[in-house]
């Protein structure tokens, strides 16, 4: 069996990371950006695997789980906020989300 | 235990009298006075029970440690010494200081701030102590500028006035000149001999030969050196030209306090340090004759002044400074033990006259001008008479203390051949007695010139003001007689006060003091010079100003010379002077510093540093749009930039 390289899990991981990036930087529904933002940490936890694996170094492994249980407390609060956010404004469109300004 | 194991006690007693009337607010008069009076008193009794005990060990000094005060290499000791010199003083001090604390009851019964008053005269009392029975130099300071402090509050003890806190700020400015060079001359002393106690110091000073002679500093020896830095200490604190100027406007503050801080106790301090260092003297001839001209200078001066003043307290005030000069007079001429008994006689003598013009304004409601006085003999019979006995013993009537002091002084400066001296002090003698004796005749005797009211309500003062006065006029003729001169006792040595104080003051062994024997006949020549000079000056006053001439008399006198009158009523116009040549120069500096450095430069800086701050805020404040994409964005391309930066 030939192991599948590296290098494809972290194209996969660059391209996960990719698009969520450009998705937390152009959508405007909040939950749509915290779907972008999801996609961005499991990119993240995509390359660690793959280099804890790589290396044969557990560290990597401890990592994404406290990647994990950050990812589902900030997206607890994150979703939260956006509940409260709706409750008082009827949106949760971002853009008109501005009132923290000069 | 005896009571000279108490000795640190002693400057403690009234320190715990101020904290307790200090701190105790609301407490009732009745209390205030107890605590006022009664720790003075025990003050006085543990004094009186040392120097009764002192009596069996003299000559010995007696020194007390309270606790080791290490400062640097040298070790300096909280430490109290008891040896003639300062039993003198600790003996005046306490007694003099307990009675005006007694008569204060009743000149300040009625006033607000009667506990702030004894609390501060308690703390003077501490701090005097202190000064006089410090064994080292360093406590004596502590003393020094804990009484400058005292009088300060008490000169701005009315400091609801205008000119009482004025006058308090003006008396401290003017000492704390005096003081750096007190601290100038401390400093030299402990760098070269390593310590401040005055057991150790002065013997070192005498052994060290050369090491004091040699050229030192301003072209004098070390021992002249650190002679004037202590002199122009004394020239501040015993109000010695030029610095006397703020001795007559602390009479602002309550008589008592003029009386105990201003005439008996605090300003003698100066004349104390002088006799005190006086090893340091005789190894500075020059400086001592600079003392003695000093002196000489300030007691004329001082008494020419005296001679116009209208207010009682300031012919008081300037006779002071004038008697002031006097002591130095006998210190510059290595007349130690002279001087202080002078200083003895003069703190009985003139505490009794202050409080007899403070029982006199007492009588008047306030009122110090002289001019709205006059016959108030037949009112306050007790005050006139105790008064009388204090102006015979300040113009040096024979049998009263004065006399004895002064002519022992006029006799040093004959017998050290300073004859300019001596008819210098024989002029201020003359004077003296014309201006005392022109303050009873315009006080006590001719009609009375106040107004109506004020003469409903003249009257004697009560007996709490009165036995004090009859004890300091007690004080004022006894005190004499401890200090008789050889010629009076046909050569036999009867003069308890120079066998008494001669350890301390001896004279260096093979010094350049060479006194003249006068002989008998010129001294009794002397002596009758000094005492028709007395007399003239009383009975020429009694010409001008007595027999019902009163007020007329002085008005003639002054139209002989009306412009000598007008630069006396100005003192000579010095606080002008110094106005002009001092005060206004620091004034346009002060404020060149303010507006220039301190306006411009510092607070340029700072508002500089606000002014570029707010510009950029006003600048980058856009980028806060309130958009969380933008901001997403700004992060991102923030990461951008580290990644760039961290990896290429």
């Amino acid at each position: 069996m030939t192991a599948v390289p590296v290098s494809w899990y972290l194209l996969l991981a660059g391209v996960l990371f990719a698009i969520g990036t450009a998705g937390a930087l152009t959508r405007r529904n909040g939950i749509a950006i915290f779907l972008s933002i999801e996609l961005m940490l499991n990119a993240g936890n995509l390359a660690l695997v793959a280099y804890s694996r790589l290396w044969d170094d557990h560290t990597g492994q401890l990592v994404v789980f406290f990647v994990m249980a950050v990812a589902a407390a900030e997206a607890a609060v994150g979703l939260a906020l956006f509940i409260a956010i709706y409750r008082q404004r009827r949106t949760i469109d971002i853009n008109r989300i501005n009132l923290m300004r000069w | 235990m005896s009571a000279l194991d108490l000795l640190w006690l002693i400057p403690l007693l009234p320190f715990a009298g101020a904290a307790v009337n200090g701190l105790a607010a609301r407490a009732p008069q009745r209390a205030v006075t107890l605590v006022g009076v009664g720790f003075p008193l025990a003050t006085l009794a543990l004094a009186l029970a040392c120097l009764v005990e002192y009596a069996a060990v003299w000559p010995r000094a007696v020194e007390n440690v309270l606790y080791r005060w290490t400062a640097g290499e040298a070790a300096i000791d909280v430490a109290f010494l008891l040896d003639p010199l300062s039993a003198v003083m600790l003996f005046v001090v306490t007694f003099v200081g307990f009675w005006i604390h007694v008569y204060s009851v009743g000149y300040m019964g009625r006033e607000a701030g009667y506990r702030r008053y004894f609390a501060y005269l308690n703390l003077f009392l501490g701090a005097m102590l202190l000064l006089v029975l410090g064994n080292n130099f360093l406590v004596l300071f502590v003393g020094w500028e804990g009484v400058g402090l005292c009088s300060y509050l008490l000169i701005g003890f009315y400091y609801d006035q205008p000119f009482p806190p004025y006058a308090g700020m003006k008396a401290f400015i003017v000492n704390r000149i005096g003081d750096f060079a007190f601290l100038v001359g401390l400093f030299a002393l402990l760098a070269r001999f390593g310590t401040l106690r005055f057991g150790e110091l002065f013997p070192r000073i005498a052994a060290a030969g050369e090491a004091a002679t040699a050229p030192y500093a301003l072209g004098l020896s070390f021992a002249g050196f650190v002679a004037l830095c202590l002199f122009v200490g004394a020239m501040g604190k015993s109000a010695q030209i030029p610095l006397y100027v703020w001795l007559p406007d602390a009479m602002a503050g309550p008589t008592p306090v003029s009386a105990l801080i201003h005439a008996a106790t605090m300003v003698t301090a100066g004349v104390y340090v002088v006799a005190r260092a006086n090893v340091l003297y005789q190894l500075a001839p020059g400086v001592s004759l600079f003392v003695a001209a000093i002196g000489a200078a300030t007691a004329l001066l001082a008494a020419t002044i005296g001679l116009a003043q209208t207010d009682i307290k300031k012919v008081l005030a300037y006779s002071t400074v004038s008697q002031l000069g006097y002591m130095f007079l006998a210190l510059g001429v290595g007349a130690y033990t002279a001087a202080i008994f002078h200083l003895m006689t003069h703190a009985f003598f003139k505490a009794l006259l202050f409080l007899g013009s403070g029982s006199v304004i007492h009588a008047m409601g306030g009122e110090q001008d002289m001019r709205r006085m006059g016959g108030l003999k037949r009112h306050l019979p007790v005050t006139y008479w105790t008064f009388v006995v204090g102006a015979l013993a300040i113009a040096g009537v024979p049998g009263f203390a004065g006399f004895f002091s002064k002519d022992e002084i006029l006799h040093a400066a004959a017998a050290e051949g300073q004859w300019l001296l001596w008819v210098v002090g024989l002029l201020t003698a003359l004077l003296t007695a014309f201006y005392m004796f022109r303050a009873v005749h315009l006080t006590f005797h001719g009609e009375f010139r106040g107004s109506e009211e004020q003469a409903h309500h003249l009257h004697e003062s009560p007996p709490v003001m009165t036995v004090p006065l009859v004890v300091l006029a007690v004080g004022a003729v006894v005190s004499g007689f401890v200090g008789l001169p050889a010629l009076f006792t046909g050569g036999r040595d009867w003069n308890l006060f120079h066998r008494f104080l001669h350890p301390v003051v001896a004279e260096l062994p093979g010094g350049s003091h060479e006194a003249h024997e006068l002989g008998a006949p010129v001294e009794w020549a002397l002596v009758l010079v000094a005492v028709a000079a007395a007399l003239g000056g009383i009975f020429y006053a009694r010409r001008v100003y007595g027999l019902g001439r009163g007020l007329e008399g002085g008005r003639v006198w002054a139209a002989r010379s009306p412009f000598l009158h007008h630069l006396l009523v100005d003192k000579y116009r010095v606080d002008e002077a110094y106005d002009r040549v001092i005060v206004r120069p620091l004034h346009r500096l002060a404020r060149i510093l303010w507006k220039g450095v301190d306006a411009l430069v510092i607070d340029g800086a700072v508002n500089l540093g606000a002014a570029a701050t707010e510009l950029t805020g006003d600048l980058v404040r856009f980028t806060t749009t309130g958009n969380v994409r933008n901001y997403a964005l700004y992060f991102f391309l923030g990461v951008l930039a580290l990644f760039w930066w961290v990896l290429l």
